[in-house]
C-alpha cells in the first residue's frame, strides 16, 4: 500500500490565493459581466449569450481579428528568422559575447509606452530622424498618421526592434548549450553547413524556439501599448488591433457585456493556439 | 586504410610558448601500424585528447606532420582524411531515424542509394542494430547511441582510421564490459586500426595490442599490456599501471649495487647508469612477507577475496605486499624481501638496470 503525503496541497495553497485574487476573480467578473446587460446603477439585467453571439458575428471584431491575425503572422514571420541568424552570428567565447549580450538586451529593458513614443517621434516628418530622413533627403513619401501602409511598417519595424532581442537571446542559449564533439563529429562525417544546422543546431534550439514563438505569440497578440502611443489605431482604423478594438468598446463606449464576451473569445484564442502549438511541438519529446 | 606517423609533432595552446611548459605535447614520434589496436593511456591532461585531435584533423599542431602513408595530411580538414571519431558522448543526430545516422557520412560523400543501403545493414547487423533501424535516434539507450557514433565511424569503408576518445564514460559498469568486447570483436572482424584514449588501465590493457603511455604531453613507453606490467620503462608507468602500482623507494647506488635502507638489494641486472635521484622499483606482486630480508612495520593489511594487500612500513617509507594466505595483524614486525628479477632500478624516473642475458 502506497500512502500519498497529502501536505503538498498546503504549499499549493499561498500560490492558488495569489492567482485566485489576481487573475480567477477578475476573470469571473468578466464572464459575469458578458451574460448580462448594465445600464448603470448597479443594475444588472441576464442576457444569455447574446453577446457572443453579437461579437461573433460582428464585422468590425472579424476587421479587427484579421488586422490581429496578420500582425502577429508577420512579426514573427520575422522576428523567428531573424533572431536565429542574429544568434548564430554572435561570438560564443572572448570578450564580445557581453557587448554583445548587453547590446541585444537594451531593447527588452525599455518600457513599452516609451518605445512608443520613442518611435512616434522617430518617425515624425518634420522633426524625427527616420521621418525626416525619408522624406527630406531619401524623397519617399512617409507620413504614418496619413498612410495605412506606413503607419504597418512602421509599427512591424517597432516590433521587431523591440523584440527580436528575445528569440536572439533564447535562441543563443540554446545554440551555446551545444557541446563541441557535435561540431567535431559534423566536420568528421562531412556536413555542410546548412546539415549542421538542420541536424545539429536547430534541433538543439527546438525546446527554446518553442518557447520564443509562444512569447512572441502571446505578446504580440496582446499587443497594445506601443501601437496605442505610436499611433492610437489609426489612420481610420487600420492598425486597430485587437485589444485596442477592446479597449474603445469597453471604456470609449462603456458597452460592458460587448467587451466582455469580446475579451473572453479574445482570450479563448490565444489559449487555443498556445495549447495547440505546444502540444504538436513536443509531441516528439520524451 | 594507411599506416600512420607522426613526425616530431608538438603542440601549444598558447599562440606564443616560451617554455616547455607551455606545450600539451612535447616532441611525439610515433608510428601506428594499419590494422593494429592501439589503446592511449594516460592521467587526464596528459594530452592524450590533444593527440588524438591532432591525428583527426580537429586540431592543426603548432609543430611537426601528420602523415598517413607516407602522405603529408597535416594541412586537411577532417573531412578528407577518411578517420572516424568516437566521442566521449554519444553524438547523435537526434531528429534522424537510426538508419539515417548511419547513411549519414556517405550521403554527404555523395555515394549512391543502393551502396549505402549496403553499407548500412551491413554495420547495422554488425553492432546489433538492425531491430532499431526505423527508430528515432533520440529515443535509444546510451549504449546504443555510443553504438549509433561507433557505426558511423564504421559505415564508410576506406576509414583509415577509428579514434576512440574515453567513449564508455557514460555507459553503464555492466554494459561497459558487453560493449568492450564488440569493439574488440569489430576490430578482429575489419582489422581497421584503431585508437582508444583512456585513462582506465583496465580498458586499455583489455582493449589495445599495444599501449602507448602518456604523461605531461611526452610518451613514456609503448608497449604491450605484459610489456608495461612486466618492465616499466619509466616510475610513471609502473605507479599508474598496476593495482596497488609499483613500489618506488628510494635507494642510494654504491659500489654498482643498490642499497635500500642500509641494506644490499639484489637486482634483474647491472646497473648502466645513474643520475641525480636513483630509487628502486618493485611491484607488490613480487614483494613478499619472510623470515629474513628488510623489516617493516605492517600498517594495513586489506583482505581483496583471492589475495591481501599489506602495506608495511620501513621507516618512513610504505610499501606495498600482494601476499596469499593470512593477512598479518597490523602493527606486527615483519620482514620483506624482494623478487631479484623483478627488482629494477630507476635513475631520474628512467629505467638504469640491464636484464642479465
Amino acid at each position: 500500500m502506497k500512502t500519498e503525503n497529502q501536505r503538498a496541497w498546503l504549499f499549493v495553497l499561498p500560490v492558488l490565493a495569489l492567482v485566485a485574487f489576481n487573475a480567477l476573480i477578475p476573470l469571473m467578473t468578466v464572464v459575469n459581466y458578458s451574460v448580462q446587460e448594465t445600464f448603470g446603477n448597479n443594475l444588472f439585467f441576464w442576457q444569455g449569450l447574446d453577446w457572443f453571439e453579437n461579437i461573433l458575428r460582428s464585422e468590425r471584431f472579424h476587421a479587427a481579428l484579421g488586422r490581429q491575425v496578420m500582425f502577429t503572422a508577420i512579426i514573427l514571420a520575422i522576428e523567428i528568422p531573424l533572431g536565429v541568424a542574429i544568434a548564430l552570428a554572435m561570438p560564443r567565447k572572448g570578450m564580445w559575447v557581453s557587448v554583445c549580450l548587453v547590446l541585444m538586451a537594451l531593447p527588452l529593458l525599455i518600457p513599452w509606452n516609451v518605445v512608443g513614443a520613442m518611435w512616434n517621434i522617430f518617425t515624425l516628418p518634420d522633426i524625427g530622424l527616420l521621418g525626416y530622413t525619408l522624406n527630406n533627403v531619401l524623397g519617399i513619401d512617409y507620413n504614418m498618421t496619413q498612410s495605412p501602409t506606413a503607419a504597418w511598417i512602421t509599427i512591424i519595424v517597432m516590433d521587431v526592434w523591440h523584440w527580436t532581442s528575445l528569440v536572439v537571446l533564447l535562441a543563443y542559449a540554446g545554440l551555446i548549450s551545444i557541446p563541441e564533439p557535435y561540431y567535431q563529429a559534423a566536420r568528421i562525417d562531412g556536413a555542410s553547413n546548412w546539415s549542421v544546422f538542420r541536424y545539429i543546431q536547430l534541433p538543439k534550439m527546438k525546446q527554446v524556439l518553442t518557447i520564443a514563438i509562444l512569447l512572441r505569440f502571446m505578446d504580440s497578440f496582446n499587443i497594445y501599448t506601443e501601437p496605442f502611443v505610436l499611433t492610437g489605431g489609426g489612420p481610420g482604423n487600420s492598425t486597430t488591433l485587437l485589444s485596442i478594438d477592446l479597449v474603445k468598446v469597453a471604456l470609449g463606449q462603456f458597452d460592458l457585456g460587448n467587451a466582455a464576451a469580446m475579451s473572453l473569445v479574445y482570450f479563448a484564442f490565444t489559449l487555443l493556439v498556445s495549447w495547440l502549438f505546444y502540444t504538436i511541438m513536443m509531441k516528439d519529446e520524451t | 586504410m594507411a599506416k600512420i606517423t607522426l613526425d616530431k609533432l608538438r603542440h601549444s595552446y598558447s599562440a606564443s610558448p616560451a617554455g616547455p611548459d607551455d606545450y600539451a605535447l612535447k616532441e611525439i614520434d610515433l608510428d601506428w601500424t594499419d590494422g593494429g589496436a592501439y589503446a592511449l593511456l594516460g592521467p587526464s591532461g596528459c594530452g592524450k585528447s590533444t593527440l588524438l585531435n591532432i591525428i583527426s584533423g580537429l586540431l592543426t599542431p603548432s609543430e611537426g606532420r601528420v602523415l598517413f602513408d607516407g602522405k603529408d595530411v597535416t594541412g586537411l580538414p577532417p573531412d578528407q582524411r577518411n578517420i572516424a571519431q568516437v566521442f566521449q558522448f554519444p553524438v547523435i543526430y537526434d531528429t534522424m531515424s537510426v538508419y539515417d545516422n548511419l547513411a549519414f557520412p556517405l550521403r554527404n560523400r555523395g555515394v549512391d542509394a543502393a551502396r549505402v543501403d549496403a553499407r548500412v545493414m551491413e554495420i547495422a547487423t554488425m553492432l546489433e542494430l538492425e531491430e532499431q533501424l526505423k527508430t528515432r535516434a533520440a529515443n535509444l539507450t546510451p549504449d546504443n547511441k555510443q553504438k549509433i557514433s561507433m557505426g558511423r565511424g564504421l559505415v564508410r569503408d576506406d576509414v583509415n582510421v577509428v579514434m576512440f576518445d574515453e567513449p564508455l564514460t557514460v555507459i553503464d559498469p555492466a554494459l561497459k564490459w558487453k560493449l568492450r568486447s564488440k569493439l574488440k570483436e569489430l576490430h578482429q572482424k575489419i582489422a581497421v586500426t584503431m585508437i582508444y584514449v583512456t585513462h582506465d588501465q583496465t580498458e586499455a590493457l583489455t582493449f589495445a595490442d599495444q599501449v602507448v603511455v602518456m604523461q605531461d604531453g611526452v610518451i613514456v613507453q609503448i608497449g604491450t599490456p605484459v610489456e608495461l606490467f612486466e618492465r616499466p620503462q619509466h616510475t610513471f608507468v609502473g605507479h599508474f599501471i598496476g593495482s596497488p602500482g609499483m613500489n618506488i623507494l628510494p635507494c642510494e647506488v654504491t659500489n654498482g649495487g643498490a642499497m635500500f635502507r642500509g641494506q644490499a638489494i639484489a637486482l634483474e641486472g647491472k646497473i648502466a647508469k645513474t643520475g641525480q635521484s636513483t630509487e628502486i622499483g618493485i611491484r607488490p606482486e613480487y614483494v613478499s612477507l619472510s623470515d629474513t630480508g628488510i623489516p617493516a612495520i605492517v600498517r594495513k593489511a586489506a583482505d581483496l577475496g583471492r589475495h591481501t594487500v599489506v602495506e608495511a612500513m620501513t621507516g618512513d617509507v610504505a610499501v606495498s605486499a600482494i601476499i596469499n594466505g593470512p593477512p598479518p595483524e597490523a602493527g606486527a614486525e615483519v620482514h620483506l624481501s624482494f623478487e631479484p628479477s623483478q627488482t629494477r632500478v630507476y635513475s631520474d624516473g628512467w629505467i638504469a638496470t640491464e636484464v642479465a642475458s
